[in-house]
């Protein structure tokens, strides 16, 4: 069966209940998604780009959606394993769907981070301009998020306004029976304009499934730069769909880093719309698969613009019975001369039941370009092993030490230095024994600006 | 003492590009000889014909109408980045044989024009006048014409002969691996195929024989309204060694011709085989009118321990090329191997690459892929590397590269890779870029013209490939890349 | 200190060593020769206990202990040190977090506190200073990007830091142009005390001028066919090893 239909079905029961409790501007979106749904049907596995893992199935369960929108109980301090020591930003939270300040209220003026629905009071043209028109509606899971979707967060950092500061959302997924959370974020950053967004997921439930809808559409205006780290600490029970969809203007920076350390099944797609002339784009993925995670990668890059520089960098870590995936693509349309691009996806396979999937995929319809991708998958160096065991290093501990230097191009390639840090600690701590290798040392060595010398 | 500033030599494979230049596809003549066409139209009772026309054994006839059952049931595969216009299978005649007095037992059998087509070709059908070391089944339309050097090679117990003599003579041997590498369930062009496959050659190479010549096939499609639906199978016993060539032409015609074959390889314990092929059949005019439809399976399995399948491919020709040549690692320490240069001009289409299948332990595989676009063509690498859950310490090496030439052209990269356990090593690697301006701008300070150039440098980019092939396919190709390429930078 | 009784080794079913008894005291310089492929890599790679080889007969005690029982880190915290002769590159894993994890594992295999980072960066500038180590180097990941002569210096400074009761250098002169040589040479002399040993595996008698062994052996098949003193070294230095081959084969 169409795991569609109860969501439709649910839709045409209560559209008058969904658009009760939400803003107009997210009503007005709502009959073009319920139309682009009619024929429409989640990707199963094996649907081009879904390799591994399709989302159809993620839906099927009988998930509850909080239409009248009761206020959902949720431990906001719980989720502070993820503060960032050393890192000062300005902080909102976000319980399923719902949007809760932190400190967001000593923001600069015009910097508006808050739900959905007061932004489309304050900026109606912003929200209406971009809200659920830069993703598009023809793809089914963007059709149903904005179906049901009654509110959200909205970051508009307004023309030549440089952040001094990341905004931090913690995202707390809620609940003690399977619930769906159609989560939107809408970002825009005007032109000249700068912001770094960090975004934490974790999920308080004993429910045997919670489910993730997230749609983020981000505009990154002419000059503009974005950088986005989205660390997912989730547990085993959580799905989450996700897509991103952002459009960079000319000259504009966008950074993006997914992190998934623990999480049940996650599908993330990255669509980046290189649309003006000399964009830069970076994206970055670490995934660290274990037990029996899933963590499903797809991006698509499109330049569209001259001159314009991409490189994107994921790397995965897989053991037990854990599963990776990665798919990417970059596409150079026709007449984006100059075009820089580079893709590059490395796998270590810990164990005899862990699998990756790797598909690095290049589309180029113009001649003046530079681009490769490169794929591999392996295990740890064998003779470091040896070599390092030689020197009297314990064999787990040497293979630790590897896994984290194998991992660390892509921590080091986190602007955010604090993040950065934090991130080996993090990544260290899932891998394992992270006591083992530290001991009693004093030393700041996981710092990138030491070791001290 | 005189003096030549202005025009230094031109290197020797210039001299090669000088020799071909003003030449547009020259294999494009039709030759006019009786041929004997069945009406057009796909059903049972054509299948039954086709089989009746060439005397099989029941057991054959039952295998072409499972295939052709299977067929009915299966619509024609989407997944391709190709833009192929729909195919009426019922608008081809999916058997044309040139008409002869009888089976062609000697040179003197064969219709004089036909010996003239194969000259033309460069095929020369008597043995003397044939490139030295070279064994040839010359195939025109659906059947096998001639086989060069039977005899001698049958001394050491080698089997070279058309598949429909093979099956007369060798049923058991014919019985025993036809379909087994290449099932007609893999895909719709290899049901179809099945279904009505007409000729092709079989090679069988004993055990420990090293085949002392180079074993050939030359296709050629002459009828127009026809498809050409060959069948090749080649069986190479416990530490055995061929090297096999494929080349074809076509002639020009302003519709489209359909070639969907089959290659199927088996390489027993320790055996080896090469496969090469230089693949120019006609790619349709400038601006996309006619040229062939090349939707072709080759597979290889290395059944045997140490054994080794290796590809080499030269793809020039086609409108439309859809084509895997993979191997199927079963073997312990097997080894499959991909060379490939495909060059695209015009309106030409070729997605192609390989599958790598890893299932025996330390099997390994090397796929280096070269692809050339020119023109408003459009050419994708699309290869798979799996590496099953048992195959322990397997390792593939990946290297593929795309050179645009012109900026109306694309390049694609289409890599899978499957890894299911944890002693494999799998890398990949692509580039795409434009042609180099700087080489250029070098050979034009040297004398050497922009064109010349150009073949210079695609054929020095695809060498790595090119060295893989037999000399006497090598020089061909060579020519065959420039050609191709020709007009391509306005 | 180190003591081999007949020991047999292989790799991939190959038979390498073919009966090695060697015996190695406090103090002593053993230098080990012999032509290529005749078994003198493949015995540092059975001492420190490489997994790809494989032995199929014979003991080697190491003060007392069973070496062969040990895995390969034991081995090291008993104070067996390799010099390889190709040093491995391990790119993201810096020096430092290198070292220090290597010392202090064998610390704490001794009972001992883990250094502070205050002695730890003593130790590592002091050791740094015996083979003239640039500490732009040690704040680099692990031998990448070093030069041949480099690391070969770096294996030498390891040494320096973990104070190995025996040493063995393997083909630690391959590579190395004169005064890189003379500096790793100078190195492993001022390491060198009444405690210690060292096993130098070399092809060629260069080295042995500024290691002076006391005892030099020739290894071929798989077998010590010769020991003696210095002079034997330079005895092969000026026949070559043909003539202990022919020697050998005629029998």
């Amino acid at each position: 069966m169409n795991p569609l239909r109860q969501y439709l079905d649910f839709y045409d029961a209560n559209a008058e209940l969904i658009a009760a409790h939400a803003a107009p501007v997210l009503n007005d979106r709502r009959p073009e998604a319920r139309a682009a749904l009619r024929e429409a049907t989640l990707p199963a596995k094996g649907a081009p780009g879904y390799d591994i893992q399709g989302i159809d199935t993620l839906f099927e369960p009988d998930y509850g959606i909080n239409a009248s929108r009761l206020s959902i109980a949720a431990d906001t301090l719980e989720p502070f394993r993820c503060e960032v020591p050393n890192l000062s930003t300005w902080l909102g939270f976000q319980v399923n769907d719902s949007y809760i300040d932190g400190s967001m209220r000593q923001l600069p003026d015009g910097v508006m981070v808050g739900s959905l629905g007061d932004a489309a009071r304050e900026f109606p043209d912003v929200v209406a301009r971009h809200y659920a028109r830069i993703a598009p509606l023809d793809d089914a899971q963007v059709a149903l998020s904005t179906l049901l979707a009654q509110d959200g967060i909205c970051i508009y950092v307004p023309r030549g306004v440089k952040l001094a500061k990341p905004v931090q959302i913690v995202n707390i997924l809620s609940g003690n029976v399977p619930i769906m959370a159609s989560r939107r974020l809408l970002i825009v950053i005007d032109d000249d304009a700068e912001a770094q967004l960090l975004l934490c997921d974790h999920t308080q439930s004993s429910a045997p499934a919670m489910l993730i809808n997230e749609v983020v559409e981000v505009a990154v205006g002419a000059r503009a730069a974005l950088h986005i780290y989205d660390l997912e600490q989730s547990t085993p029970a959580t799905r989450r769909v996700a897509s991103l969809w952002a459009r960079q203007a000319e000259g504009s920076s966008l950074h993006h880093g997914t992190v998934t350390l623990t999480n049940g099944i996650t599908r993330n797609n990255l669509h980046v719309a290189a649309c003006g002339n000399d964009t830069e784009t970076r994206l970055l993925g670490l995934a660290i698969a274990k037990e029996r995670q899933v963590v499903d990668n797809h991006t698509t890059l499109v330049h569209q613009g001259l001159r314009g520089r991409s490189n994107q960098l994921f790397k995965y870590f897989v053991g037990d019975e854990g599963r990776g995936s990665f798919i990417g693509r970059v596409k150079v349309a026709p007449g984006a001369a100059k075009v820089e691009a580079y893709q590059s996806n490395k796998n270590i396979v810990a164990t005899a039941t862990a699998r990756v999937h790797s598909k690095p995929e290049l589309e180029i319809y113009c001649d003046d370009v530079k681009c490769s991708h490169g794929s591999s998958t392996g295990q740890l160096d064998a003779d470091a092993i040896f070599y390092m065991r030689q020197r009297g290093i314990p064999e787990a501990m040497a293979r630790m030490m590897l896994v984290q230097a194998f991992l660390s191009d892509v921590t080091d390639a986190i602007d955010i230095p604090a993040l950065a840090t934090r991130l080996r600690q993090l990544t260290e701590q899932r891998l394992g024994n992270v006591k083992a290798l530290c001991g009693d040392c004093k030393a700041d060595c996981h710092n990138p600006i030491n070791p001290k010398q | 003492m005189t003096t030549d500033n202005n025009k230094p030599t031109p290197p020797d494979s210039a001299g090669i590009i000088n020799d071909v230049t003003s030449s547009d596809y020259k294999w494009g003549f039709t030759t006019d000889i009786a041929t004997d066409i069945i009406p057009v139209g796909l059903n049972e009772e054509v299948v039954r014909t086709i089989s009746r026309l060439k005397g099989e054994p029941e057991w054959l006839l039952q295998f072409r109408l499972d295939a052709f059952k299977r067929w009915e049931k299966m619509t024609m595969p989407r997944w391709a980045h190709l833009e192929i216009p729909p195919i009426d299978f019922q608008a081809i005649s999916y058997y044309a044989a040139p008409r002869q007095r009888k089976a062609p037992g000697s040179l003197d059998d064969i219709d004089p024009e036909m010996k003239r087509t194969f000259d033309r070709l460069g095929i020369p059908l008597e043995e003397q006048k044939a490139l030295s070391g070279m064994a040839v089944d010359a195939v025109m339309d659906s059947v096998s014409v001639r086989t060069t050097y039977r005899e001698k090679l049958a001394e050491l117990g080698i089997i070279f002969c058309s598949i429909s003599e093979a099956v007369k003579e060798y049923p058991d041997l014919v019985q025993r691996y036809l379909g087994k590498v290449v099932s007609s369930r893999d895909n719709f062009f290899a049901a179809l195929n099945s279904a009505v496959f007409s000729d092709g050659s079989f090679v069988y190479i004993p055990k420990g024989v090293r085949c002392p010549m180079e074993l050939s096939t030359y296709f050629r499609i002459n009828a127009s309204g026809t498809g050409q639906f060959e069948r090749t199978l080649i069986v190479a016993d416990d530490d055995s060694y061929v090297s096999y060539l494929e080349g074809c032409t076509a002639p020009m015609r302003d519709e489209n011709q359909l070639h969907a074959a089959i290659v199927e390889i088996i390489a027993e314990t320790r055996a080896e085989v090469k496969y090469s092929t230089v693949q120019n059949w006609y790619p349709g005019d400038k601006e996309g009118r006619g040229g062939v439809y090349n939707f072709v399976t080759k597979r290889g399995l290395c059944r045997g321990d140490h054994s080794k399948i290796s590809w080499t491919q030269v793809e020039t020709g086609s409108a439309i090329t859809w084509k895997y040549p993979g191997c199927v690692l079963a073997g312990d320490g097997s080894i499959g191997e991909f060379y490939s240069v495909a060059v695209t001009n015009n309106h030409q289409q070729a997605d192609t690459g390989t599958k790598m299948i890893h299932l025996g332990n330390n099997t390994r595989s090397t796929i280096v892929s070269k692809g050339i676009s020119a023109g408003r063509s459009q050419n994708s690498y699309r290869g798979q590397v799996h590496v099953a859950a048992k195959a322990r310490g397997c390792r593939n090496y990946t290297q593929c590269d795309s050179l645009l030439l012109g900026d109306s052209c694309g390049a694609h990269t289409f890599p899978y890779i499957d890894v299911h356990n944890d002693t494999a090593v799998v890398e990949h690697e692509a580039t795409t870029s434009k042609i180099n301006e700087d080489q250029i701008f070098y050979c034009n300070q040297r004398g050497i013209p922009t064109e010349d150039a150009i073949g210079l440098i695609v054929n020095g980019y695809a060498k790595e490939v090119m060295q893989k092939l037999p000399m006497e396919f090598a020089v061909e190709a060579q020519k065959l890349l420039q050609i191709t390429l020709e007009g391509s930078i306005g | 200190m180190l003591q081999i009784n007949n020991l047999h080794a292989s790799i991939e079913g190959k038979e390498i060593l073919r009966g090695i008894d060697l015996t190695v005291n406090a103090g002593e310089v053993h230098a080990i020769m012999g032509p290529n492929g005749s078994g003198k890599s493949t015995l540092s790679a059975v001492l420190t206990g490489n997994p790809q080889y494989t032995v199929t007969e014979g003991t080697v005690s190491f003060g007392g202990k069973d070496l062969l029982a040990m895995p390969p880190e034991q081995r090291a915290h008993e104070g067996l040190f390799l010099s390889f002769q190709y040093p491995v590159e391990i790119p993201g894993v810096s020096m430092t977090n290198f070292m220090r994890a290597a010392l202090n594992e064998k610390r704490k295999y001794h009972g001992q506190e883990p250094v502070s980072a205050t002695e730890f960066l003593r130790l590592m500038r002091e050791k740094r200073a015996v083979v003239e180590l640039d500490n732009r180097l040690a704040s680099r990941s692990v031998n990448e990007g070093f030069s041949g002569g480099e690391k070969k210096r770096n294996e030498i400074f390891q040494m320096a830091m973990l104070e190995p009761r025996l040493s063995i250098l393997d083909e630690t002169d391959s590579g190395l142009d004169i005064d890189a040589l003379r500096i790793v040479a100078a190195g492993v002399n001022q390491l060198k005390t009444a405690d210690n040993a060292t096993i130098v595996i070399t092809h060629y008698q260069r080295l042995l001028d500024y290691i002076r062994p006391d005892f030099v052996h020739v290894l071929y098949k798989g077998r010590i066919v010769r020991t003696g003193g210095p002079e034997l070294a330079l005895e092969l230095e000026e026949k070559g090893y043909d003539w202990i081959k022919e020697e050998l084969d005629d029998r």
